[in-house]
């Protein structure tokens, strides 16, 4: 046993975000925590690496009971955590992140030379054939989440915490991080990897804990539950009813007339090819391809996030100059960000805040929104939408994943929006609140609105959308029209073929 | 949210009471406001008079540091409007006639308005950093105002200008209600727009203001055309004072005093929510200080030094990690109480 858990509980004001919880974690060992959001995962890892104390119960590490005070207790315990979010130093080199705090003194300080080599060596370990010398910030997410678990491999722990380390990673980067999670588990490292990707689960652990409401609902081996039984388990009901979204990839759309947008060879050099799309009212657009394909980057350029230097866009019949994010607001096109935390949220404004910036930006600083209609939308949203806690003067800082997106839709929803951009939507939240959003989506298309519906999981874009437009190596490569049953593996054939390109 | 203000701003008040406590206990006339034709005389009256030009720069300041920026500029644009303002009335033939005061005034804080737009255009269109853009114009704006006096302390007399600094308005000095009225200006204008809210989500989160459609870009520009502006009306207030123009030390070093004012009000120097309370009572902690420095027989050559100290006693009070140290060692709180913040933070995903 590497790790014991028992009994552990611990409290904020008023929720008792973990209740007696007892977790084990062997050597040698893949094993997977799993539950929605809420139900206590984060706060398991954070009493686990020291971030958070524990109100009652005993942690032992390698067979010696233990108390963190703080994240260093934890590390000189021999524990590694990686986060979601990556915590590293943009501004340094990627050497200097792989070492921090381990860098090889020489005679006169710290031989940078050895240094470097050193990470060289670890970061190779992982596959990873980037200069050490390069700055981190050169690097996309996915690269940076590797160098910060090759990071973690450098102090040489017996416990590694992977915290969603894949949710911004693409196929083959899941592979290399799992053949990596492979040899560690090889030397007796024993890891605790925490996704919302079932497939990922299934594919990579020995063993799950699932976690509900704070309560531990049961170990088990993984050949030993199925999926259904799992997700049923986490959710604590029956398999969320996914089938009336089914139903919206059928849906006929009328596509004469002006399209709401028309996007013709819309592009930016060294970013996306020149490319159109046409998005018509009611009907939900799905971009498919890998993380780099150029998905993000045309949804950025439609908004104006960033400048196209080719092409135009219509809106509604009529060319129109979308270069920055305030003429888009003024066409009612909406966009959020598949970065919900640096892109998304205004972290300590309330969720009362957040929800009218955009209705506020709209009418301008000086005409401020008043009381009533403030008070009408967050009412409005914060019920329809279901946020918890219900308790629009929160930080939204401290909200969920799930329920900062629903904020963030409620935000550009108040703005009555006839084109909502959506990048990534579902990405790092609960299996409950991902049918949730699909529902609102298909939903609100139904009621006229155009959608451009993004995301990783193809299983989403085939179920929402009437046409999806496949990317791969910023060439849009096909547009397929739903309504004759594209499959996933359809588009994945797609996006995998090694083309002209 | 007004809890969690008062909660904020208590260790600034406490601060500022002590301070006054002090004062009071060693030498008691300190307290006392005495009467003349009309007019209210005493050292608070003197705090609420002097206080003037700094209440002015350190309201702009805040507004600035609220965007994440900083603006050094403030002290020589002081010097500026106070050039331009006496250069006008000494060249004029009705030095002493209101409306000539009127032009000068006008045309000194209009020209600031304009050096602060400038800086604002370096920061948000061009993307120089704070700092670097508003020293240019820190290091180049006392030669500019020696520019416009042509090299020598132009001096004047005009009761109409002397009146800015020196005159009474209903008992009050006229200054008093030059910096009431700017704060009373701005909070109205903060609060009852949107301003206030759309500065606060710039500073917090610059690009995800963007992308909600914000014009963060107009937002920071404003923000140091503001500055510069409320600098002026300072520099007129100063050179009011002396009825000078002095270009080398009108306004010396006042924005460090505005930055400690603004951060002793409790506005984070990160940037995004600010307090203008905060800053108007970090403003009388430091007028107040001088003021005692000066009363104690201190030379001024030494007092920062007090101000530091100041400085260093509302930082650690206001610091959460002191403050959970504090109630650790005080076992009768219960630590709920006193750690709402941290706490709040670490409700689960």
């Amino acid at each position: 046993m590497s790790v014991v858990m028992r009994g552990i509980s611990v409290e904020f004001p008023g929720v008792k975000a973990l209740d007696g919880v007892d977790f084990a974690l062997r050597s040698g060992e893949i094993h997977s925590l799993l539950g929605e959001n809420g139900a206590g995962k984060s706060t398991l890892i954070k009493a686990l690496t020291g971030v958070y104390p524990i109100d009652s119960g005993r942690i032992e590490v390698a067979g010696r009971e233990r108390t963190f005070t703080g994240t260093a207790d934890a590390q000189s315990a021999g524990i590694a955590t990686v986060y979601q979010e990556v915590n590293l130093c943009a501004n340094l080199s990627v050497g200097e992140n792989v070492m921090l705090g381990n860098e090889v003194s020489g005679r006169f300080g710290i031989d940078w030379r050895a240094t470097y080599a050193r990470a060289r060596t670890f970061l190779s370990q992982l596959g990873l054939d980037i200069d050490p010398r390069s700055p981190l910030s050169s690097h996309s997410l996915a690269i940076q989440q590797l160098i910060a678990i090759s990071r973690a491999v450098v102090v040489d722990c017996r416990v590694l915490v992977l915290d969603e380390p894949t949710s911004s990673l693409d196929r083959s980067e899941v592979d290399r991080l799992f053949a990596v999670m492979r040899r560690l588990r090889d030397q007796n490292v024993a890891i605790l990897f925490v996704s919302h990707f079932l497939d990922q689960i299934y594919e990579i652990s020995d063993r799950m804990t699932i976690l509900r409401n704070g309560r531990l609902e049961g170990e088990y081996l993984v050949g030993e539950l199925e999926r259904p039984q799992l997700i049923a388990k986490m959710l604590g009901r029956e398999l969320v009813e996914l089938d009336s979204i089914g139903r919206s990839s059928e849906r006929v759309i009328e596509r004469t007339g002006d399209p709401v947008l028309r996007v013709l060879a819309l592009g930016k050099r060294g970013s996306i090819e020149p490319m159109d799309l046409d998005v018509y009212p009611g009907e939900v657009v799905g971009l498919a391809g890998l993380l780099g394909s150029g998905r993000t980057e045309l949804a950025r350029l439609i908004y104006g996030a960033d400048r196209a230097d080719h092409g135009t866009v219509q809106v509604h019949g009529s060319t129109t100059r979308l270069s920055t994010p305030r003429h888009s607001v003024e066409h009612r096109i909406a966009f959020s960000s598949e970065d919900r935390r640096a892109e998304g949220i205004i972290g300590d404004l309330t969720v009362a805040e957040n929800m009218v910036l955009g209705v506020q930006a709209k009418r301008g600083w000086f005409r401020r929104v008043p009381r009533a209609r403030r008070d009408q939308i967050v009412d409005q949203y914060m019920d329809s939408l279901q946020i918890r806690p219900r308790n629009p003067q929160a930080l939204i800082r401290n909200l969920s994943g799930g329920n900062q997106q629903k904020v963030l839709l409620a935000r550009w929803l108040a703005t009555d929006p006839v084109l909502l951009i959506l990048d990534e939507p579902t990405r790092g939240i609960d299996v409950g609140a991902k049918a949730e959003i699909q529902r609102l989506v298909s939903e609100l298309a139904e009621r006229g609105l155009g959608v451009i519906f993004i995301s990783s999981e193809l299983d989403e874009v085939v179920r929402l959308s009437q046409r999806i437009a496949v990317l791969r190596d910023r060439h849009k490569v096909a547009d397929l029209d739903n309504r004759q049953n594209v499959d996933v593996d359809d588009i994945v054939a797609l996006i995998a073929k090694e083309g002209a390109a | 949210m007004r809890k969690l203000l008062k909660h904020r701003i208590l260790w600034p008040i406490g601060a500022l009471l002590a301070l006054v406590l002090l004062n009071a206990v060693s030498r008691p006339s300190f307290l006392s406001i005495t009467v003349r034709d009309g007019e209210l005389y005493g050292s608070l009256i003197d705090i609420l008079r002097n206080s003037a030009p700094l209440m002015l720069v350190a309201l702009g300041m805040t507004l600035v540091i609220a965007t994440r920026g900083i603006d050094l500029s403030v002290g020589a644009q002081m010097a500026i409007s106070g050039a331009v303002a006496l250069t006008i009335i000494s060249d004029s033939k009705t030095p002493g006639s209101l409306g000539t005061v009127a032009v000068a005034i006008l045309a000194g804080v209009a020209i600031t308005f304009i050096f602060g737009l400038w800086n604002g255009f370096l920061v948000s269109v061009v993307g120089i950093q704070p700092i670097i853009a508003t020293l240019v114009l820190m290091l180049a704006g006392r030669g500019i105002a020696l520019l416009i006096t042509g090299g020598f302390i132009t001096t004047i007399t005009s009761a109409p200008y002397a009146q800015m600094s020196q005159g009474y308005l209903i008992g009050f000095p006229f200054a008093f209600f030059v910096s009431l009225g700017a704060i009373l200006v701005i909070s109205l204008v903060v609060r009852r727009t949107a301003l206030g809210v759309l500065t606060e989500s710039v500073g917090i989160n610059p690009e995800a203001s963007r992308l909600a459609g914000v014009r963060s870009r107009g937002i920071v520009w404003s923000v140091y055309g503001v500055s510069g502006l409320l600098a002026g009306v300072a520099g007129i207030l100063y050179s009011s004072n002396i009825m000078a123009a002095d270009a080398n030390n009108a306004g010396i070093n006042i924005e460090l005093d505005a930055i400690l004012a603004v951060v002793l009000g409790g506005t984070s120097l990160a940037g995004g929510k600010f307090t203008l309370a905060g800053t108007v009572v970090g403003v009388f902690i430091i007028q107040t200080l001088t003021s005692t420095i000066t009363f104690l027989g201190v030379p001024p050559a030494v007092t920062p030094v007090f101000k530091a100290l100041v400085v260093i006693v509302v930082c650690l009070a206001q610091s959460r990690r002191v403050r959970e140290w504090l109630s650790r060692i005080r076992p009768t709180r219960t630590p709920t109480t006193t750690t709402t913040t941290p706490v709040v933070e670490r409700i689960p995903a």
